[in-house]
């Protein structure tokens, strides 16, 4: 299947046939690094090959549409609890830049002993299943075909199911995964012993296929009350995880630090978060980094969010980032909308774009605080690793309460996170291994008693399925009712019919929201909100953010709420899009029959570049057709307008008008239809207004022949004047 | 519950105060393999029932047989052998498949005691 971009991704051809999909590839892919690459007028020195499809930057239209890729992998986390609107969502982020499409597990799934199969719908997240997985590898194998780069698939290898989550994603080319057991032991209270015996196996599976690996350090810093303070505890779990994974098999380039910078403003973030990020970076050489932004601090301003992960983003371009996470700005309000995943990977791209080459003009100091500062939280972590050891080794200091204390190391403040050794979910699991234990498989780590004679392990049963995918046994669905056909089917016709809804995370699932000022204090704001949210017939309305902007002028709210009916788009007018005359034609006709036209910015407006663009030869503007025009200049008065048009007898006139408070762009459109009437040429003018907020619709309300807004051209101003000229000449002739 | 103490750091880093950049990162790694070893050393002398499901995926049963087929391996008290050494062994032993033996251990065809006696010496020749 090939993705047609002026098509939805049909997800019913997606799930065709699943049963017989394999991967084409197994691994991570890093980003194509371009040294010097020139794009448009610029030469950037730290970007990656240029994508074959994409959405660029709003203000590329400034910039002939150029969209530079930064160097770092730039992920994107997905978590809407169901896979088939997550790959819709992949494609957009991947058309704005992600090639890390990362989907968070299901409430629950990591105290499932067992594998998930079918695709029942999730919470916060999908229930890892190898159905929901090959469909979504699959969609994504279409989705990089489309976009010209490889999109890595990423999920989380832990909870008490770790090895054979780690043999499904082997098998299913899943390219990148979390796992680290501390992360099970702390915050899912898995038992400990299970959760290092079961990691050995995990991650050796991972290495097999290539994988990526990333920890799970980054929660300390989101869990502690005092984040900052457990920077030299996240040495430690790095530290753990990184070498435990390495006498693994997994090479160092494939086993990525989740780290985060642990403050955010209003501290001086910078000045906290560089030590660390620069002492990292000294102790883990040879190891990737994978920058994942603070979650820890995120309120629910979605601006808040967006400059705390631009600081972040700096700290990344002064230190490094292999892999440049990115999190939804909405996060501290809802479970990420899509649209905010596409805005959080713009804003990733933006910053890195804004920063390309930066380092051949600054750098950091080699001495001073800041070089003491990362002296300093090595020391402390030393000192914390000592005490492990000291203390009885790494299981005690579990049970004794050392981790995700909020003390800074080593000072105390006895708040750690304790788990009981022989307590947790799956206590008392694990068994040693006899001296006949025997597993006939490929990638499998620990003791094996195999006979002498065999190549590999799995000779004994002819192969397994890490050689021989035909082994696989596929599972379509378990549950008849929990299923994606049957959501598919529900909302199939907003997906493939007439029908229209608005959507946030799940296909038409009504959800909008709406920003309203009130002049009132936060209290009774929030309460008029939700007022205002039921006389405008929002379901579920909820108070999502307020802010306030004076105790008592007022306060800024967000609402969301639910729509409970739907556009038939059949019955929609659409404004025919007009495509321009090709150049040659258009002056073809301007050479036969000589154009002349008048044009001005009018009231008080001094702005004349979006005026210049449409007529100015320089910038393609009608001038370069033979068109003959008078330019006025800015701030002209309607009447001089007028005057100038009989003066040279003209055939059309050209307003460029801005928007204002009170109209006056409707007010100076009518003016010139009305004079012109006066003066009895109405009938022989064309008349055409412009600017930025002008549409089709005002201008011709207005009195106006035609209007024209953002993004248009001289030749769309052109054939608009030759197709009204032939148009005359025909009713005349 | 943690302990809680006071921040020391002056006084515990004495021992550090004198060491280079590079030897300070060299304690930093030294002191990690002291705390992984023997976590490596717990894992590879050891099995759990997921690994042993996780063997069973590899040796393409479905998740549901291998859940079953751990569950039962497990009842038998056999996961010390690994879950697919009791497959090939019952498999050899009745000479079917590797598959059909697993199939029939999952749909609770054979007794635990069966399944055990596949390791005594006595029927090994």
């Amino acid at each position: 299947m090939k993705l047609n971009p002026a098509e939805k991704i049909d997800i019913e051809a997606v799930l065709d046939n699943l049963e017989n999909y394999r991967p084409r590839r197994k691994g991570w892919t890093w980003r194509k690094v371009v040294p010097e690459q020139k794009i448009g007028d610029f030469t950037y020195f730290d970007t990656s090959k240029n994508l074959l499809n994409n959405v660029p930057l709003p203000a590329s239209r400034s910039f002939n549409g150029i969209d530079p890729q930064p160097e770092p992998v730039i992920t994107t986390e997905i978590a809407s609890g169901r896979f088939e609107d997550d790959i819709r969502r992949m494609r957009m982020a991947a058309w704005h830049g992600a090639d890390h499409l990362m989907v968070i597990r299901t409430a629950g799934q990591s105290h499932f002993d067992g594998l998930i199969e079918g695709t029942p719908e999730g919470v916060g997240g999908i229930p890892i299943t190898r159905k929901q997985i090959r469909a979504t590898r699959k969609a994504l194998d279409y989705i990089e075909d489309e976009v010209g780069r490889p999109l890595n698939f990423h999920s989380y290898v832990s909870g008490v199911a770790g090895p054979e989550i780690a043999v499904l994603f082997a098998e299913e080319g899943v390219n990148g995964a979390h796992q680290d057991p501390q992360y099970n032991v702390l915050y899912r209270n898995v038992n400990m012993y299970r959760s290092f015996v079961d990691a050995a196996v995990a991650k050796k599976l991972m290495a097999g296929v290539d994988m990526l690996q990333i920890d799970g350090a980054h929660n300390a810093n989101a869990t502690a009350r005092k984040a900052w303070n457990v920077m030299p505890e996240l040495f430690v779990q790095h530290a753990i995880n990184s070498l435990f994974s390495l006498k693994v098999g997994i090479p160092k380039d494939k086993i990525a630090l989740s780290t985060v910078p642990p403050a955010a403003a209003p501290a001086p973030d910078l000045r906290m978060n560089l030590p660390y990020a620069v002492a990292l970076r000294e102790l883990f050489a040879g190891f990737r980094f994978r920058a994942q932004q603070n979650t820890k601090y995120i309120e629910s301003s979605v601006r808040e969010a967006t400059v705390t992960h631009t600081m972040n983003l700096l700290l990344s371009k002064l230190t490094s980032a292999d892999i440049q996470s990115t999190i939804t700005p909405d996060e501290g309000r809802n479970v990420p909308w899509h649209y905010y995943n596409i805005q959080a990977v713009d804003t990733a791209k933006q910053a890195f774009a804004a920063m390309d080459g930066m380092q051949e003009m600054i750098e950091l100091k080699k001495d001073g605080s800041l070089k003491e500062e990362a002296r300093e939280l090595k020391e402390r972590s030393i000192l914390f690793l000592q005490e492990i050891i000291d203390n009885g080794g790494y299981f005690q200091a579990v049970a004794d309460g050392f981790f995700v204390d909020s003390g800074r190391y080593p000072e105390r403040n006895g708040d750690g996170i304790s788990r009981e050794m022989d307590g947790g979910v799956a206590a008392s699991s694990i068994v040693p291994r006899d001296d006949d234990y025997l597993a006939p498989v490929c990638d499998h780590f620990g003791y094996n008693n195999l006979p002498e004679e065999i190549d590999k392990p799995c000779d004994l049963i002819d192969g397994c399925t890490l050689d021989k995918p035909e082994k696989i046994t596929y599972i379509d669905e378990l549950d008849q009712e929990d299923n994606v056909e049957k959501r598919l089917a529900e909302n199939r016709p907003y997906r493939k019919g007439n029908l229209l809804k608005p959507e946030v995370e799940w296909s038409a699932d009504g959800w909008v929201n709406t920003t309203l000022f009130l002049a009132a204090s936060e209290d009774v704001a929030e309460v008029a909100a939700l007022k205002i949210a039921e006389k405008m017939n929002l379901k579920n309305a909820e108070v999502i953010h307020k802010e306030v902007m004076h105790p008592a002028e007022g306060t800024l709210v967000e609402v969301k709420g639910r729509v409970d009916f739907a556009i038939d788009i059949e019955n929609l007018e659409i404004p025919e899009k007009k495509e321009a005359l090709p150049d040659d034609q258009l002056r073809e006709y301007v050479d036969n029959n000589p154009i002349n036209i008048v044009a001005a910015t009018v009231g008080n407006d001094e702005h004349s570049v979006g005026m210049r663009e449409i007529i100015d030869i320089k910038h393609g503007g009608i001038e370069k057709y033979g068109i003959k025009v008078t330019y006025l200049g800015t701030s002209v008065p309607i009447k001089k307008v007028v005057d100038a048009a009989i003066e040279v007898n003209a055939d059309a006139v050209l307003i460029s008008t801005i928007i204002t408070h009170n109209d006056i762009h409707r007010t100076n459109m009518k003016k010139l239809h009305d004079l012109c009437v006066e003066k009895g040429i109405r009938d022989k003018l064309i008349l055409i207004a412009g600017g930025t907020q002008v549409n089709n619709d005002i201008a011709i309300a207005s009195g106006m022949d035609a209007g024209f807004g953002r993004g248009t051209h001289g030749n769309d101003v052109a054939t608009f004047i030759v197709e009204q000229k032939k148009k005359e000449t025909k009713e005349e002739g | 519950m943690g302990i809680k103490r006071d921040d020391d750091f002056a006084e515990r880093r004495k021992d550090l105060a004198n060491l280079s950049d590079e030897e300070l990162k060299q304690k930093f790694w030294n002191l990690t393999e002291k705390i992984v070893d023997p976590l490596l050393e717990q894992a590879k002398t050891h099995t759990s029932p997921s690994i042993e499901r996780s063997v069973l995926l590899r040796m393409g049963f479905d998740s549901l047989a291998a859940k079953a087929i751990a569950d039962k391996v497990y009842e038998a008290e056999l996961l010390g052998k690994g879950a697919g050494h009791v497959v090939i062994k019952l498999a050899e032993k009745e000479e079917i498949s590797y598959q059909k033996a697993g199939q029939a251990i999952a749909n609770g065809e054979y007794e635990l005691k069966t399944l055990r006696s596949l390791f005594e010496r006595g029927e090994q020749r």
